[in-house]
């Protein structure tokens, strides 16, 4: 039984990527190899072409992990100059702690900071080097509604400077909202990689749906990117992974009315992709330099 | 993001061992009150106790003279310190501060290297502690003697900090301090710190040269006691440093490799 088998995943720069999947799915042991915290049985993992422990031992590579644990008896400033003193060039500290949105609190000891307070330390810590990657498993677990809106803001900020950030969760709204790709995970392979639309459209597409007296369901069922066709009296329902080539067709060759256009939702995606079928293969194919 | 820029990215000297993260921790153990409790309240109390053997000692023979007491204190407070010190690790494991460490560019032995200094310098304030105390008790020496014998009850005691992150390596975060008190007070007693061995039952006189407190006290007092150098003390030390410093490694290995 392997965690993760054989994923294949290049990063571009300046790319917001989410890693996600149901708990299992191989997302953090994907993020510890990229992090030098776990070697693949076979293969390799190359992070801006060297090894990860280079990667970050020279502030390339920096990420939040949960199971990072924080001394309970330094404050805030001082667990951000402590982690800065260790770089041989790093931001200034009380510019990364601004950014992270915690230099109010800069004195307080971080025992006494909530699980969010912490998390955006963490995030913090990570911004010192400046690096060219960050790496974010399940960052935003533990956090209300609030303290998980606030830290997407500040990570989105951030990724407009050019960074690449990749972030495992579980959270559907948080990779769609967020990423500008997903890496669909199951059972530690890719099972859709794309853009969260193009995720959506690999389980069912988009559904099309129209009113049409005598529709002919041979013709309609012979368009490209038709997957099922039914008829409930004079409404049509086509489910299609081409709805343009479907709504083009009903609105210029037949007298169909009040057509809709209904996208299946990113969760429908999700479970129709890491449920048990075999998942179809990856919209994209991995291009481009590692980030 | 730009390439040409992460071309000169470097990684940083000694690993990463620097002063900003030494006197962060220094501020820690200032802070703590179990260090401060281990580092001088312990060793004055041990000091007053044994208040009352040092002035019969000091009528008889010059052998169990105060001077002599003092040192065994001296070596057991460095010990314990160091030894607490060195446990420290375990606290830092079960919080996970040592995995969050793997995301930066520290390297493992300049975090041991950290570790060790510490252990060492709250080795350093109870050897001074105990020498203030015997001072003002009445002790009296060539300063060359005091030097001689702090720096030997100090140094020796890297046994000492070996040990303790032998032990942070081995127990869970709570356990590792408990297990080092009596431990070190055990074997104090075992290796002739608090009550000069030749007034020790057979067995114990046979058992204490094995003991990694020997080697350590029998060296601190050589400056004291005069006479000639057992060449055993030194493979005593020698032996028990590199033992616990492997089995910290070790058990240090196993704890990285797990993920």
């Amino acid at each position: 039984m392997h965690a993760v088998d054989g994923i294949d995943l290049r990063l571009e720069l300046g790319e917001i990527a989410a890693l996600l999947g149901p708990n299992g799915a191989g997302k953090t042991t994907t993020i510890d190899m990229i992090l030098g915290l776990g070697a693949p049985d076979t293969g390799t993992v190359r992070v801006l072409g060297m090894q990860p422990r280079e990667a970050i031992s020279r502030g390339l590579v920096a990420a939040v992990l949960q199971s990072g644990g924080l001394l309970k008896d330094i404050t805030v400033r001082e667990t951000v100059r402590l982690t800065a003193s260790l770089y041989v060039t790093s931001q200034p500290v009380d510019e990364v702690l601004d950014r992270a949105g915690i230099l109010a609190i800069a004195n307080r000891l971080v025992g006494s900071c909530s699980g969010g307070e912490q998390q955006r330390l963490r995030f913090a810590m990570a911004l010192l080097p400046d690096p060219a990657l960050m790496a974010l498993d399940e960052p935003t677990s533990g956090m209300d509604v609030e303290g998980r809106r606030d830290f997407w803001t500040a990570i989105r900020q951030d990724a407009e400077q050019g960074r690449t950030v990749l972030f495992a969760t579980h959270y559907l709204e948080e990779a769609d909202a967020y990423a500008d790709r997903i890496i669909l995970l199951r059972e530690g392979r890719i099972v859709a990689d794309g853009t969260a639309a193009e995720v959506r459209s690999l389980s069912a597409g988009r559904s099309v749906r129209a009113n049409l007296a005598g529709a002919d369901k041979a013709a309609l069922a012979a368009l490209p990117g038709v997957r099922s066709v039914e008829l409930r009296g004079d409404r049509v329902l086509i489910q299609t992974t081409d709805s343009d080539a479907v709504a083009r067709y009903l609105l210029t060759a037949t007298a169909a009315h009040d057509v809709e256009v209904v996208t299946q939702n990113l969760e429908d995606a999700f479970l129709a992709l890491t449920s048990d079928e075999p998942g179809p293969a990856a919209v994209r194919t991995p291009a481009g330099t590692a980030a | 993001m730009n390439l040409d820029r992460l071309a000169n990215r470097a990684s940083p000297p000694l690993g990463g061992f620097n002063l900003t993260f030494l006197a962060i921790e220094v501020r820690r153990l200032v802070r703590n009150r179990r260090t401060l409790l281990i580092t001088i309240v312990v060793p004055v109390i041990l000091f007053e106790l044994f208040k009352v053997n040092r002035k019969l000692a000091a009528a008889s023979s010059s052998e169990f003279g105060p001077a002599f007491s003092m040192v065994g204190i001296a070596v057991y407070g460095s010990m314990l310190a160091a030894s607490a010190g060195g446990a420290r690790v375990a606290i830092e494991r079960a919080l996970g501060w040592s995995r969050q460490l793997r995301l930066t560019p520290l390297r493992p032995a300049a975090y041991i290297a950290i570790k060790l200094v510490t252990a060492m310098l709250l080795g350093l304030v109870s050897v001074v502690v105990v020498f203030v105390l015997g001072a003002n008790d009445g002790v009296d020496l060539p300063i060359a003697t005091w030097l001689t014998i702090g720096l030997l009850a100090w140094l020796t005691s890297l046994v000492f900090a070996a040990l303790g992150l032998f032990l942070g390596y081995l127990l869970p975060s709570e356990n590792a301090l408990q297990v080092i008190g009596p431990l070190v007070g055990v074997l104090s007693l075992v290796g002739g710190l608090f009550i000069p061995l030749s007034l020790m039952p057979d067995l114990v006189q046979q058992i204490a040269p094995f003991t990694p407190t020997y080697g350590v006290v029998e060296i601190a007092r050589f400056p004291l006691v005069g006479g000639s150098f057992d060449v055993l003390w030194l493979v005593n030390v020698v032996g028990w440093t590199a033992a616990f410093g492997v089995l910290a490694a070790l058990l240090f290995r196993r704890d990285t490799r797990r993920t």
